[in-house]
């Protein structure tokens, strides 16, 4: 009973009609409110959004926000985050409770056509895959004709496990927790075989695992989950300075700026294009009612992907995720940004 | 002769007596037949067991002091985490040096709440309208700061353990008023206030609390134009006052229900009109009867607390799980649940005990 009145309820919040804002109102108003509304997890994503020990967020995508709130207003300080529960966090973008999420929502085709939303890119190439205990040998997924595998209940990963064990002809049997600590926690104890979940969410629960040493992340990777900054559809300006702020980002990490080096780059470089996107040269920030100097101030306060992704995902992090798809595209990965010019 | 020397002996060392005494009840309860035997035994050999795998884990092997997991041993409780953390899981994000205000309003709350239901304080009356009436508003006062010199500590930073206390205190104390209206409401002879009572009860209470809170971080920016903000708080309190009114009212109505009718037709017989009743003959002894329902209402509600974390508030069940999400501390769910049953079960054992001895006074002062 209580399911179907949330069912009802998400229905009728996501039905009602969103509030319609003219193009470049978003900017507008977040200029006016002095502050970005930021839509994060409640503090469970590890590496994406969480709290430190002095209640300070911290997290790839909390660090994202803070890029945005210094292309925007100058200042990576002046946001607000807001956390929300999976379940409330379209509706509350679309009531324009937040200005942005940047939750760990996976940007599909049902979301973006009925949803009334828009990505403004990609932040984090996820994708779903599986741990195993070393000792299992298991070499890829192949290998796990019969197994019994944990998978977070009524998630698009159960459906997805079902899709790659029919399309490999092989069986298994489900066992469904409900958080992914549930999950791992089984894993560990032997109450199944492998758990199945989105990489970065294996990495992490592979930190927190006793003995992490002792289990693996198979190389299979059988679904996309791409990642990244959720907006309301109605404004295409913002859209525009949000997907830009990522590819600053991205860019910077190409042309080997960085947080530490920016203002030296941005003073001396010779590089046209970083001339370009710095400010030195063109009037690049005017075209979208930024600062001149706006990316200066986004890699100032987020350093450039690479670091970013190293500090809260990668080496630097506990998790130790490696970059994989989250790479340069000329490095192997899918991370491209479009020319300053 | 002997005898008396023994007997003289055992008399001056009462300990030995003792120890007689309780060996001589082991035997008669614990071990009087060989079934007796096989289960004490059993149990004891089970707590033993039990005990075993808790105590090295949680206390011998633990670790009490460090900055992150690193310091922690994969086989043993890291008190660490909560140690470190201790001051958000308490307070939140309330910034450190107005964390006395949080402390000033609890202990405010605990003084006038024991002189209210001590037996021989005088002015309780006062201490009454004081705990109903100017409570709530000097709590928030104090709380959010902004005049008089504090500094405004807005809601968000609000959390942890003193946000769960904060949202019990303000369900049972600002409900407590209206479900005492509403109860005498629902008995009332005049149609409308009846219905409207009824309609209120029925409506709230066939709610679960969570629907309501989805409906307030969902629905309500709908209703209201574009940029308007939304208290997360306020709205968590309004929708547990909501919730928390109607159930009381229905254990008030049943208290009201358990006087004997004798009691108004006495009131009515000496010339007291319908407020004289209520306020000096039913109201008191309806409030004697209802002790155990409201604690029982009290702790559910404590525990119902957890569901704010639908409008972005961290109290404490959310706050620690974020914790043990950090990297820093990632997986440390065992220990921060822990820490959060023994806080939920040490906050619901005391309310119940207190209802105990709260009900036992009041039998006495029946008696007299």
């Amino acid at each position: 009973m209580k399911s179907i009145i949330l069912a009802a309820l998400a229905l009728a919040g996501a039905a009602a009609l969103p509030a319609e804002a003219a193009e470049g109102d978003t900017v507008k108003a977040i200029r006016a409110r002095g502050e970005l509304l930021c839509g994060v997890s409640t503090g469970v994503s590890t590496g994406m959004s969480t709290l430190d020990n002095q209640g300070n967020w911290k997290g790839m995508e909390v660090e994202f926000c803070r890029g945005l709130a210094a292309a925007i207003l100058g200042d990576a300080s002046k946001v607000k985050f807001v956390p929300l529960e999976f379940r409330v966090a379209f509706t509350t973008l679309q009531s324009g409770a937040a200005d942005i999420l940047a939750r760990t929502a996976t940007w599909s085709y049902s979301r973006d056509a009925s949803l009334n939303l828009d990505w403004a890119g990609v932040y984090m190439y996820d994708g779903q895959g599986f741990m195993v205990a070393k000792k299992l040998g298991a070499k890829s997924g192949k290998d796990l004709n019969g197994a019994s595998i944990c998978v977070s209940a009524g998630t698009t990963s159960e459906l997805n496990l079902a899709d790659y064990f029919r399309s490999n002809g092989m069986k298994y049997t489900v066992i469904t927790g409900s958080t992914r600590e549930q999950n791992q926690q089984s894993l560990e104890s032997g109450r199944c075989d492998a758990y199945s979940n989105e990489r970065g969410g294996l990495a992490a629960s592979r930190t927190a695992m006793k003995n992490p040493d002792d289990w693996v992340i198979l190389p299979d990777v059988f679904s996309k989950e791409p990642l990244g900054p959720t907006l309301r559809q109605d404004d295409a300006r913002f859209r525009d300075i949000v997907a830009w702020t990522l590819n600053i980002i991205i860019a910077a990490e190409e042309f080997g700026v960085t947080k530490a080096n920016v203002a030296e780059q941005a003073a001396s470089s010779t590089n046209p294009e970083v001339q370009r996107m710095l400010g030195k040269t063109g009037e690049f920030g005017k075209m979208l009612g930024m600062e001149q100097d706006w990316a200066v101030k986004v890699i100032a306060a987020t350093g450039n992907y690479g670091e970013l992704y190293e500090r809260n995902l990668g080496s630097g992090s506990p998790i130790k995720l490696d970059r994989g798809l989250n790479s340069l595209w000329s490095k192997g990965g899918l991370l491209y940004s479009p020319p300053f010019r | 002769m002997t005898a008396v020397v023994n007997s003289s002996r055992v008399e001056r060392s009462p300990a030995i007596a003792q120890l007689r005494r309780r060996l001589a009840w082991a035997r008669a309860n614990l071990f009087a037949r060989p079934i007796d035997v096989l289960l004490t035994s059993t149990i004891a050999a089970a707590a033993v067991a039990l005990l075993w795998a808790i105590v090295p884990w949680a206390f011998i092997d633990a670790v009490w002091v460090g900055e992150n997991r690193a310091a922690c041993r994969p086989d043993a409780a890291c008190w660490a985490f909560i140690v470190n953390r201790g001051g958000q899981f308490l307070y939140g994000f309330y910034p450190q040096p107005e964390r006395w205000r949080v402390n000033a309003v609890f202990l405010i709350f605990a003084v006038s709440v024991f002189l209210l239901l001590r037996r021989d304080t005088p002015g309780k009356r006062v201490v009454a309208f004081f705990l109903l009436l100017v409570f709530p508003i000097l709590g928030y006062v104090l709380l959010h700061g902004g005049v008089a010199g504090l500094s405004r500590v807005t809601t968000d930073k609000w959390g942890g353990l003193s946000l769960t206390l904060l949202l019990g205190v303000a369900g049972i104390v600002v409900s407590f008023p209206i479900a005492i209206v509403l109860a005498l409401g629902r008995q009332s002879e005049m149609p409308l206030f009846r219905w409207a009572s009824i309609a209120y009860i029925e409506i709230c209470r066939g709610l679960p609390l969570i629907a309501v809170l989805f409906m307030a971080r969902i629905l309500l920016p709908y209703a209201f134009p574009v940029g308007s903000e939304f208290d997360p708080l306020a709205l968590a309190v309004t929708g547990i006052i909501l919730f928390e009114s109607a159930y009381l009212a229905e254990v008030f109505r049943g208290g009201f229900q358990a006087i004997p009718k004798g009691q108004a037709e006495a009131a009515a017989a000496i010339g007291f009109g319908y407020w004289r009743t209520a306020i000096y003959v039913t109201l008191p002894q309806m409030l004697r009867v209802v002790v155990p329902g409201v604690v029982n209402n009290a702790i559910a509600l404590v525990k119902n607390t957890t569901l704010v974390v639908i409008l972005g508030l961290f109290e404490v069940l959310n706050i620690v799980a974020a914790g043990a999400a950090d990297p820093d501390w990632l997986g440390l769910h065992a220990e921060g649940y822990v820490f959060v049953g023994l806080v939920f079960w040490g906050l619901c054992f005391a309310m119940s005990r207190y209802s105990q001895s709260l009900e036992r006074e009041l039998k006495a002062a029946e008696r007299s």
